[in-house]
């Protein structure tokens, strides 16, 4: 080979960006598999409550978490334009906004066990729904872990403007997990309600 | 430690060597663990595979208890998919493919070394199911219910105690790491190529990686997504696969073949990523049909997705159902037919020698198209009624997994041990160890398939004298123990070469890819300074400054 340079300069997609988006790839197949299974048990229950019975729309959870995903873009928009007050405000909103819809879930589910006495055993409905809904929190919660530790991070001021590609590559997940509960949301709610 | 080729002497404390190598993110080092840890379990496979070939030499043998015997198949199965194939393959890919394209390291080095972990933790929690329990001598509380754990024999109901929990969270483990393994090929391939190599230049063992990076990431999920499914019934009381509260158990079927046909291209395909290397080399003509190659492997993957059914014919889907995979599994034929095309249009006019790589490659050729072709015999729908899950089945996947999978590993070993120790494998043993498996394959595999059209089952202890089937099982259980002998010969050489085998230099077999650019083996760094390419064939150019490739690129 020899050493003259090429004519353009040599550019590759970013390893970060590549990385998370095969994450996003596997993780989507995961919930396919799940949201699969869900509406394959669809009306196939023995007995047991249906999701019209028992299943109220999560409304205020929902906004939060779809609000949550303009709001990262924000913040990381005023990271790259160095406005660091901005970016810990938005970032913050976003944390907050993930929270509340955790609280609405565990609020939904305490409902759920305690007054309906509807379990992840009780019928098929049972299993895919707490599954499939289980799944995708647990996702949350591994995202709001994510954000906490970047807010942490941006508390005492270690979050500078050219951190703000890795806090892209992270809100590509962030992104995603809003995405995916678009699916799960649409598919448990309208779809089997 | 570069360019002597000695052996290695322990001028250091051997505690600080151990640590090295245990905390290591070195793209080289962890590929070399992945190879050993595969041989390892390959040794323990095919012992599996020896006992099981003793007790069914004849019939009505009581060599075996059926309980043992379940595990032994159980087991050889699973390991040899998960914990030989994958490793070895994850291994030489780690190993190569940041050489050849003339990077540093991969992508996500940390990331590496926790794949590598995952799969090997996996590996050994599952043999420890072989102490729990009972004693060594019953197999303990090892898995039996084969590889594919099919429910609702997979439930609590009908496996009490853990011996299923080993099968699912052993995989489950060793998943993970794959999936890790699949993000680190595809960052690594699209992001750290050195200037100048364009994704048109990168050499097919890279492309093949690849695609077999991308296929792991949707291939190897929904397998993690059953066995979540299966750890909720067995333990929270879920329904996925009970089939008293409706459920399906048809349906693990579906999300495991979904998995679990798409798993074997990811086995193939860096297989042939192998022979695409070797066949030019030893052919001394560059590769025919780099595009088609190209497009026939990734057209292989995105069909691969869409045949899983194909091993559910006799299920009882619906006749269009079965039509849709008769078709598309016959479809995804077509992309493998015209590499092996090409491969043989690489071979023709070329000037070919017949160094043990070679010989390899070529059996490979032959028997991948052979295990192919009673492949698509099994696709036709009505003859897979006949013979699903007959030894008919077990001929074929061991042709494409032994003849074609093996074969390509062994050439993948006498081809490029020297650029990893420094030193040539000794081509007599290689000879002998080539000749004899080729032999004892062909009579244990050949012979197999008999038995399989005279409607022996698969996974039975032992079967009744009387149906003709006496003579073919003792034929392929004598040919077991020359493949035994053979790959002993092959450890002898591997050990004996990597101690007194002759220095290779950098460039032992007059190669053209970038990993022979370097040292062997390479240093820490790989190169010292980043590559520039301008051709397919970076190495011809500089061997070759009249007449470089990159004039008819």
């Amino acid at each position: 080979m020899t050493v003259a340079a090429n004519e353009r300069a040599w550019q590759l997609p970013s390893r970060g960006r590549v990385g998370m988006i095969c994450l996003i790839i596997a993780e989507s197949a995961i919930f396919m598999i799940f949201v699969v299974a869900y509406i394959f048990y669809i009306g196939k229950s023995l007995s047991g409550p249906t999701p019209r019975e028992v299943l109220a729309v999560p409304i205020v959870g929902t906004i939060c978490l779809l609000s949550s995903s303009p709001t990262i873009h924000w913040a990381i928009a005023s990271l790259r334009r160095g406005q660091a007050a901005a970016f810990r405000i938005f970032w913050f909103l976003t944390l907050v906004l993930g929270a509340i819809f955790i609280g609405s879930t565990i609020l939904e589910w305490h409902h759920l066990i305690y007054q309906d006495n509807f379990t992840i055993q009780t019928n098929l409905f049972g299993t895919t729904y707490y599954c499939l809904v289980g799944l995708h929190a647990l996702h949350v919660i591994v995202g709001l872990i994510g954000l906490a530790l970047v807010m942490i991070l941006a508390l005492i001021g270690r979050v500078k403007r050219e951190h703000s590609d890795r806090c892209d590559v992270f809100s590509l997940y962030w992104h995603f997990v809003d995405a995916v509960w678009v699916v799960v949301f649409t598919t448990v709610y309208i779809v089997s309600r | 430690m570069a360019s002597e080729a000695v052996p290695l002497t322990i001028r250091q404390n051997p505690l600080a060597v151990v640590y090295e190598w245990l905390g290591t993110c070195d793209h080289k080092k962890i590929g070399l663990m992945y190879i050993v840890y595969a041989l390892l379990f390959f040794v323990v496979t095919g012992w599996e595979a020896v006992l099981m070939r003793i007790q069914l030499a004849h019939a009505n043998s009581t060599f075996l208890s059926p309980q043992l015997f379940d595990r032994l198949f159980t087991l050889h199965g699973t390991t040899g998919v998960f914990f030989v194939a994958m490793p070895i393959l994850f291994g030489f890919g780690n190993y190569l493919v940041p050489l050849m394209i003339g990077a540093r390291d991969m992508a996500y080095p940390r990331l590496n070394a926790f794949g590598f972990w995952m799969t090997a933790f996996g590996g050994l929690f599952l043999y420890a199911s072989l102490f729990a329990g009972d004693s060594v001598a019953k197999a303990g509380i090892a898995p039996d219910v084969g590889w594919f754990a099919y429910a609702p024999l997979t439930a609590v109901a009908f496996s009490p105690g853990h011996s299923t929990d080993y099968w699912n969270l052993s995989l489950l483990l060793a998943g993970v790491g794959s999936i890790a393994g699949g993000v680190n090929f595809v960052a690594t391939i699209l992001s750290m190529r050195c200037p100048g190599m364009t994704l048109g230049r990168m050499p097919l063992l890279a492309w093949m990686n690849l695609v077999m990076g991308g296929l792991v990431l949707v291939t190897i999920s929904p397998l993690t997504a059953a066995q979540l499914m299966l750890m909720a019934d067995r333990y929270l009381g879920a329904h996925f696969f009970d089939t008293q509260a409706g459920g399906s158990a048809v349906l693990w079927m579906h999300f495991f073949w979904i998995f679990g046909h798409p798993e074997v291209y990811v086995l193939i395909i860096p297989c042939f990523a192998f022979i695409s290397e070797i066949i030019p080399v030893f052919s001394r003509k560059a590769i025919f049909g780099y595009p088609a190659m190209v497009a026939a492997t990734t057209s292989i993957g995105f069909v691969s997705l869409g045949v899983w059914a194909h091993h559910m014919f006799t299920v009882g889907m619906p006749s269009y159902g079965n039509a849709f995979f008769v078709l598309t599994t016959m479809v995804v034929a077509v992309p493998t037919g015209i590499k092996i095309f090409n491969w043989l249009a690489t071979m023709w006019g070329g000037k070919i020698r017949f160094a043990t790589p070679m010989l390899f490659a070529v059996g490979f050729l032959f028997q991948f198209l052979i295990g192919g072709l009673t492949g698509i015999m099994l696709a036709t729908a009505p003859f897979d009624w006949q013979l699903g899950n007959s030894y008919f089945v077990v001929a074929h996947f061991h042709y494409v997994i032994v003849g074609g999978i093996l074969f390509s590993i062994f050439a993948a070993f006498y081809y490029w041990f020297p650029k990893m120790t420094g030193r040539m494998m000794d081509e007599t043993l290689g000879q002998w160890h080539f000749w004899m498996f080729l032999i004892g394959f062909h009579l244990t595999f050949d012979s197999l398939h008999i038995p399989g059209l005279l409607g022996m089952p698969r996974r039975v202890y032992t079967y009744e004298a009387g149906r003709g089937w006496e003579s073919w099982n003792m034929i392929a259980s004598v040919g077991v123990i020359l493949q035994g002998a053979a790959v002993l010969v092959f450890v002898y050489n591997l050990i004996r070469s990597g101690v007194r085998g002759r220095p290779a230099g950098n460039d032992p077999w007059d190669a053209w890819t970038l990993e022979w650019a370097t040292t062997s083996p390479p240093p820490e760094y790989n190169f010292a300074a980043v590559p520039v390419v301008e051709s397919r064939r970076p190495l011809w150019d500089v061997k070759h400054p009249d007449d470089p490739d990159s004039k008819y690129e």
